[in-house]
């Protein structure tokens, strides 16, 4: 079944044409990485699905519904969750407090605490919690900010480059993280650079170039194909 | 009953400074102070001090609107305006008696707060945030001086009330409770003293269980990123909104006190000047801390009418120069560095202790 759907997505800044007639469906239950090279507006599409830009044409489809007019805090509420790409934690507050923001609105009491103390361990930042989390280094600030939108319980988890600043172990272990919150039922969209953690977790890859839909398939398909080593891998490998 | 339990919980936590016996101790210990003290003055003096008091509201309505919330508004003088003198229309066509002064206070404090409502839906579902939140709330409360300002004629008024332009509204009722023997009145003295008291500490607490309950968790959140706080679920266009209404009643219980405090109030208690004065107290005692808040309003307004004994011209530049100071050494407040400062000593104290 069809998670997620875009029908023939477009979006105008001014005259520039980021996101190029988009067709995209995104299977429940799938991990699906999103690549290309800079600029190839990865980011720009996370935008249209979360509402914070609206496409100048096309649908956006969510568990069957059409969401293309709805307000972005209506989308969360349906079950899209987002990490972004330059880490939106709450510098100025704790990091137990960022977690409780984001579970608050399904917990409260004892059973708050408790899940936060869970998603603590997850994140491995139990020794972090007293801190603020502008202090935390940039790895930390992703983990804590994939711990604030898996805390929501999404259907769907948008990462966009979860793994940007880490060493190969972090990253590693993210791609864990990542497995097992699919293995636990959750669809996710990952936007990401590194293609060894694009291996590690995607059952398929989209690749975007210049706001157009380039190519499509496995991980495998994907490198072998000579197109997409001229226009990314190639200079992702160089 | 747990619920009434609960919130007595919220009067600690993450959002407000001060917890713990040793916290409440104090607390209890500068409140007896606080009600022993006319006993040891006189009414002028006790007088005076309600003066300070009825400023206090205004700042915590800029520390929950601008220290928690993030944004900057120029228009708790307009809300505190529009409070004072709708009390005074309403008190003098309707007179002091059956305890109606109370009642124009509620409905003078709610006129702040409809405005408010108008106003901020507005400003909030049109996205306007930073820096033209500021422009368009400075621009009202300028347009609201100017508007009062010229009502000096005999056609502005409202049933018996003038609004006689720039020399302002005065001898309105002041506060009276109907009682058996006769109505008491509450002239600028003790009785003033202890009901303008009560209500600072019934606000002080209330404010902070708000900030400590799941509300403030979300206001404070969408300071720090509002992008994130809406992408939580979050439809921080309402939660601000809801904020500013309440930051807006605030002001307007500030401006009832004053009015009602001195029995006049004039267009200039809404000019740039007023409406600079207390994003200074503000910001020199610490805007995202209640306590700091108060404390910096009361120290800086005392230290001020000393101040004023000797020339008000240079009070003010005096103001102006304790904000650049500020703003340069503790950008987050004199009063909340220095208690910082001191929760760290204590703290270093006690782990050399264990
Ligand atoms: N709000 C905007 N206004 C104008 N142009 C924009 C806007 N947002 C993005 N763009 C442009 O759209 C293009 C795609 O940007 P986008 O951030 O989506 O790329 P990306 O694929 O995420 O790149 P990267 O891998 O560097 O993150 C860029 O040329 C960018 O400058
Ligand atoms: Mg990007």
């Amino acid at each position: 079944m069809a998670l997620l759907q875009l029908r023939d997505v477009n979006k105008h800044f001014g005259g520039l044409h980021v996101t190029n007639a988009v067709n995209l469906v995104l299977e429940q239950g799938e991990i699906h990485c999103l690549i290309g090279p800079n600029g190839a507006g990865k980011s720009t599409l996370f935008r249209l699905i979360l509402g914070e830009h609206h496409p100048s044409s096309g649908q956006i489809s969510f568990a069957g519904e059409d969401i293309t007019a709805l307000k972005s805090f209506a989308r969360i509420r349906r079950g899209l969750s987002v990490k972004f790409q330059v880490p939106g934690v709450f510098k100025g507050l704790s990091v137990r407090q960022n977690l409780e923001i984001a579970l608050q609105s399904r917990l409260s009491g004892a059973a708050l605490a408790k899940e936060i103390d869970r998603l603590l361990a997850f994140l491995n930042l139990d020794a972090e919690q007293a801190q603020m989390a502008g202090n935390l280094s940039h790895g930390q600030k992703q983990w804590l900010e994939i711990g604030m939108a898996i805390a929501l319980k999404p259907r769907l988890l948008l990462l966009d480059e979860p793994t940007a600043g880490m060493s190969p172990e972090e990253t590693h272990m993210t791609g864990e993280m990542v497995r097992r919150l699919n293995a636990a039922g959750m669809t996710v969209l990952a936007i990401e650079h590194d293609m060894a953690f694009v291996r590690q977790v995607a059952q398929r890859v989209t690749v975007l170039h210049l706001g157009q839909v380039f190519a499509q398939g496995s991980i495998d398909e994907i490198v072998a194909d000579e197109r997409v080593a001229a226009i990314y891998l190639g200079q992702a490998h160089a | 009953m747990t619920g009434f339990l609960s919130l007595f919980r919220r009067l600690e936590g993450p959002q407000t400074l001060g917890r713990g016996p040793a916290f409440w101790a104090l607390f209890a210990l500068v409140l007896a102070g606080a009600l022993a003290y006319p006993l040891f003055s006189d009414g002028y003096t006790v007088g005076n001090t309600v003066y300070f008091f009825v400023w206090v509201f205004i700042a915590l309505s800029l520390s929950l609107i601008w220290g928690y919330g993030g944004s900057l508004s120029f228009g708790q003088t307009a809300f505190f305006g529009i409070a004072g003198y709708s009390y005074g229309i309403l008190t003098i066509n309707f007179g002091a008696s059956y305890g109606f002064t109370w009642i124009a206070l509620l409905l003078a404090v709610g006129m702040a707060a409809l405005i408010a409502a108008l106003l901020g839906y507005f400003m909030f579902f049109g996205r306007i945030a930073g820096v033209f939140l500021g422009i368009v709330t400075l621009a009202v409360t300028l347009m609201l001086e100017r508007f009062m300002a010229q009502t000096a004629g005999p056609e502005w008024r409202i049933g018996a009330a003038r609004l006689n332009g720039f020399n302002g509204m005065s001898a309105m009722p002041p506060l009276t409770i109907p009682w058996f023997g006769g109505p008491i009145v509450l002239f600028a003295d003790v009785g003033l003293y202890y009901v303008v008291l009560a209500m600072l500490v019934l606000v002080y607490l209330a404010l902070r269980i708000l900030m400590n309950s799941a509300f403030g968790n979300v206001i404070v959140a969408i300071r720090e990123n509002p992008e994130r706080a809406e992408m939580l679920g979050y439809d921080i266009r309402k939660y601000q909104l809801i904020t500013f209404v309440i930051g807006a009643a605030l002001a307007g219980l500030s401006g009832v006190l004053y009015t009602v405090w001195g029995q006049y109030i004039t267009p200039s208690s809404m000019g740039m000047t007023a409406a600079s004065l207390p994003l200074i107290w503000v910001a020199v005692g610490g805007r995202s801390d209640l306590t700091a808040t108060i404390i910096g309003t009361l120290v800086v307004l005392s230290g001020f009418q000393a101040l004023t004994i000797y020339g008000s011209q240079y009070a003010l530049v005096f103001m102006g120069v304790l904000l650049v100071l500020t703003v340069l050494i503790a950008p987050n407040g004199l009063v909340l560095g220095v208690i910082n400062w001191i929760t760290k000593l204590v703290t270093r104290r006690k782990q050399e202790a264990a």
